[in-house]
């Protein structure tokens, strides 16, 4: 799980899911992937809004270091981030024992690192060695502990490994996607030096690395741009028989805000460009045939934004205002009023110029598997949101501003993050829908770190405004959030035993549908998870922008899909025409 | 005076100014929070005279929009709906001054049509109208602050002047110390430490207060020359002989040099601290949604799409120019002026 730009912690232990997921998933609606042959050669160049932090994949935790990692490495099993199903990679095939705790991989042979040295189950086990290692502390790490042990792996031969389980887990294939496999000639001594840490730097010189994936490091220059190059070791070949990638080079230039990437890609500096928002897509869109590029709206995301309201347990914080408004809050009438009261179409039109999805419920309609069909779209009713709040106690005075049950009036402020424009946006929109029902509003707007301290720490907020983007489709992506346990359960953090029936419901359910393996089972219970989240409201669920893609028309087998990373997941096949 | 006129002229102008930004509320057609949601991004609205049928009209009118459902942001002329613009019309309730309550506006169409002479922002809210409540706050936040330098300037370099040795040492070097101070920040800190419960009102104020207060040292060290070389002059070193206090020579003799810097520096002053509102709400550090500023106005234009796609947003910025233009004219002229009294 992903979260939208929260600090460098946050992301880690969101990252923690990103890789779990579902056992079956079906085809997702789109085309077919263009498949076409391509001609080997060229260059494609493409921005990052940062510089990656480092290009060691046990500690990538930014979207820029993960983009490039994703480039220069392989998995055993990988989500084909189209169809959204495991495919065979390193491994070529793999059983799983009656039990489902047992999965032995057979390893392809005759693969090389991309500085020549062959690929055996050495590796493997080296890399889950490290990913394992506590001293280490991989923000993947998280995803091999299964019910508190961790996984174990086995060397069976050369070329077979076996990875055993501690209980049966639904999403366990997916599970290897996002652990690159390491080369153990290359990094077992800084491994034994405990300076493993330091290994893999940006800065280092690309002799250093080796890696499975379709591409090698060839420079960095700091500042400006990463360069890869083509593995001439890399494994796959196309339908033709010939070697993978395409591309001879690939460049990563840093341009740090969206408009100046927008410019860039405009003037003609980079191919390809993806993570816009819609009111660049307009203004792209206007010039798409002139400027020989061509726009993909693919449908809703996996991003979910939602407002929520601070039921953390404010005890020994001296926040004395706040937790008397958590008596507003708690109650799950004033939620549903303030659901009710926001006019989320006008969010959609608004703030996402249409290319958006008003959501009920956290799940997208991106996620074609898993959302449950039965969740009625959220409605918008003042009047309603008016009995609700008549029914709960509260009362208007004269001049039209509410009060509660005490005569106290109705007022909060609502955090935003002030590097994501949109949802101050929606923030602006929610205040001015809020006050029709008398609610007196503010509308805080605080830098990113600032804001993450807060949610996560100090506890000194009513309600804010915050985005989620899963990492996959899967629900267990979400077992941060929804367990009272969980590490992103943001309404009620570090809640050691679920406070309402509905939040002990909501743990049972996602703790049962972790084990379970039958997908029309494992969706029962997720379905009644969304449903809980629609009905209760720990978070009230807005909108999900749209996945929005530009790319040069000379960029061959262009297909991308919602899943991360968006434009390059089939990076070995992209050409140049 | 060469250039009187021009001086008088650009003064008259700047008062009218400041005059419909203090009366916004009646000169503005809508209230500064008002959406109208399916307005947004409107170009500004066209006035007519000539109907579509070639008929004039004494009473000028405007024709009614239609947003094209396909394209967001797009909208079409409906000449079949008019709308005549009437004058001293009730509308939304708004306070002359902060205190008279009153609904009467200077100009207005019944709804549904909508007159926005700066055309509508993202929430469909009249640029105009918001133009002139957000003059109000941004005025406001460069009087407050320049006044607040200035008193300080005067009361610091005076005592600097009047008494030298540590104390205008220790001053002065303290003042080197603000003018060293990365404001900015400073401000973003002073922000992050603000608890949320206080209005956004109070933050504002606040962090007027804190331009204000960090922006001393440059008045003081003016002031505190012209205290310098008044104190050692013959008229104050007689009155010095003849007993008079500290306290009556400063006021009496010596303060009364400082008059024109003060004038002059509060010219330069206002405007700048007018813009230093502008970076912060650019910024996003000063006043809050839906209140607006000049510089909230102006933040929009951080935007790629805005700039490239709504110029009407730039008509705010091309209002202030003449505006921050005429301060300096003054400024210029006072200092003219000024310069020729002899000490």
């Amino acid at each position: 799980m992903r979260l939208s730009r929260l600090s460098g912690s946050i992301v880690a232990a969101c990252l923690l899911f990103a890789a779990i997921a579902a056992a079956t998933l079906a085809q997702s609606a789109g085309k077919a992937t263009p498949n076409e042959l391509g001609t080997p050669g060229g260059t494609l160049t493409i921005a990052l809004r940062s510089e990656p932090k480092t290009l060691n994949p046990a500690f990538a935790a930014d979207q820029s270091s993960q983009d490039v990692i994703y480039c220069m490495n392989a998995d055993l099993i990988h989500i084909n981030r189209e169809s959204q199903r495991t495919e065979p990679d390193l491994a070529e095939s793999w059983t799983v024992s009656r039990d489902g705790k047992i999965y032995t991989l057979h390893l392809r042979r005759g693969v090389r690192f991309s500085d020549g040295q062959p690929f055996t189950a050495d590796d493997v086990i080296f890399s889950f060695r490290v990913y394992l290692d506590a001293k280490i502390d991989s923000p993947q790490r998280d995803l091999l502990i299964i019910g508190g042990k961790p996984i174990s792996v086995e060397k069976i031969d050369a070329y077979t490994v076996r990875f055993i389980l501690p209980q049966r887990y639904a999403a366990a294939e997916r599970l290897f996607d996002g652990f690159p496999i390491l080369p153990r000639h290359l990094l077992q001594n800084a491994y034994a030096e405990s300076s493993f840490s330091k290994a893999w730097a940006v800065s280092a010189s690309p002799s250093q690395f080796a890696g499975l994936g379709p591409f090698r490091l060839a420079e960095y220059v700091p500042g400006q741009r990463i360069v890869l190059e083509r593995n001439p070791y890399y494994w796959k070949r196309d339908a033709a028989g010939k070697q993978l990638p395409y591309l001879d080079k690939l460049v990563f230039l840093f341009v740090p805000s969206e408009d100046a990437q927008v410019i860039r890609f405009l003037s003609g500096d980079t191919d390809v460009l993806d993570r816009f928002s819609s009111e660049n897509y307009s203004v792209l869109k206007a010039r798409e045939s002139a400027k020989r590029f061509h726009m993909d709206d693919l449908g809703a995301s996996l991003e979910y934004n939602f407002l929520f309201f601070n039921l953390n347990d404010l005890a020994g914080k001296n926040l004395p205002q706040i937790a008397a408004k958590q008596a507003w809050f708690a109650d799950v009438r004033f939620r549903q009023a303030v659901s009710s009261a926001i006019d989320r179409a006008a969010i959609v039109r608004l703030v996402y110029q249409g290319r958006a999805s008003a959501l009920a419920a956290q799940v997208t309609p991106g996620n074609k598997l898993w959302l449950d069909p039965a969740i009625k779209p959220a409605s918008h009713s003042v009047q309603h949101a008016r009995d609700l709040l008549k029914a709960a106690g509260f009362s208007w005075r004269a001049d039209g501003s509410l009060v509660d049950r005490g005569g106290g009036p109705v007022e909060f402020s609502i955090l935003t993050s002030s590097s994501n424009a949109q949802r101050a946006k929606i923030a602006t929109l929610i205040q001015s829908d809020l006050s029709a029902l008398g609610m007196n509003v503010h509308v805080v707007t605080l830098d990113f770190s600032a804001m993450a301290d807060r949610l996560l720490n100090s506890f000194d907020y009513e309600a804010a405004i915050m985005g989620l983007a899963d990492g996959d489709a899967d629900p267990n992506t979400e077992m941060n959030i929804w367990p009272s346990s969980g590490g992103m359960h943001i309404w009620h953090l570090n809640e050691q035993r679920a406070v309402t029936p509905w939040e002990a419901e909501l743990d049972r359910l996602m703790n049962q549908q972790l084990v379970t393996l039958d997908y029309p089972k494992r969706r029962q219970l997720y379905d009644r998870v969304q449903q809980i989240v629609a009905n209760q409201l720990p978070i009230i669920c807005l909108a999900s922008p749209d996945v929005l893609v530009a790319a040069k028309d000379r960029v061959g087998n262009f297909s991308p899909a919602i899943l991360e990373p968006y434009v390059l997941w089939n990076v070995d096949r992209l050409y140049v025409r | 005076m060469k250039g009187s006129r021009t001086f008088w002229t650009v003064l008259i102008l700047l008062a009218a100014f400041h005059a419909v930004v203090l009366f916004a509320g009646f000169f503005a057609p809508y209230g500064y929070s008002r959406q109208n949601r399916d307005f947004p991004y409107a170009p500004p609205t066209r006035i007519h005279f000539v109907d579509s049928h070639g008929h004039f009209h004494l009473r000028p009118f405007i024709y009614g929009w239609q947003a094209s459902s396909d394209s967001y942001g797009a909208y079409a002329v409906d000449s079949s709906e008019t709308y005549p613009i009437h004058f001293f019309v009730g509308g939304a309730r708004y306070e002359i001054a902060g205190l008279i309550p009153s609904r009467t506006h200077l100009f207005g169409v019944t709804a549904p049509g909508q007159i926005s002479l700066m055309g509508t922002d993202g929430y469909g809210r009249d640029q105009f109208s918001r133009f002139l409540y957000g003059g109000q706050i941004s005025l406001a936040a460069g009087l407050i602050a320049a006044a607040l330098s200035l008193l300080l300037g005067l009361a610091i370099g005076s005592l600097a002047g009047f008494y030298g040795g540590w104390l205008d040492n220790a001053l002065m070097r303290g003042g080197d110390l603000f003018m060293a101070l990365p404001w900015l920040y400073l401000l973003f800190a002073v922000r992050a430490a603000m608890p949320l419960h206080i209005a956004q009102g109070q933050v504002f104020l606040l962090i007027v207060v804190v331009i204000g207060l960090i922006g001393w040292a440059r008045p003081a060290r003016l002031i505190r020359g012209v205290v310098l070389s008044a104190k050692e002059r013959n008229f104050v070193i007689a009155a010095r002989g003849f007993g008079a206090s500290d306290f009556y020579l400063l006021r009496r003799h010596i303060l009364p040099h400082t008059y024109s810097i003060l004038l002059t520096q509060m010219t330069l002053l206002i405007p700048q601290y007018i813009l230093a509102e502008v970076t912060l709400s650019f910024l996003g550090l000063g006043i809050g949604q839906p209140l607006p500023s000049w510089g909230s106005l102006l933040s929009g234009l951080q935007q790629y799409y805005v700039l490239a796609s709504y110029w009407w947003m730039f008509l705010p910025a091309i209002i202030l120019i003449p505006v921050f233009l005429g301060y300096s004219r003054i400024a210029d002229a006072l200092q003219e002026r000024f310069a020729v009294v002899p000490l």
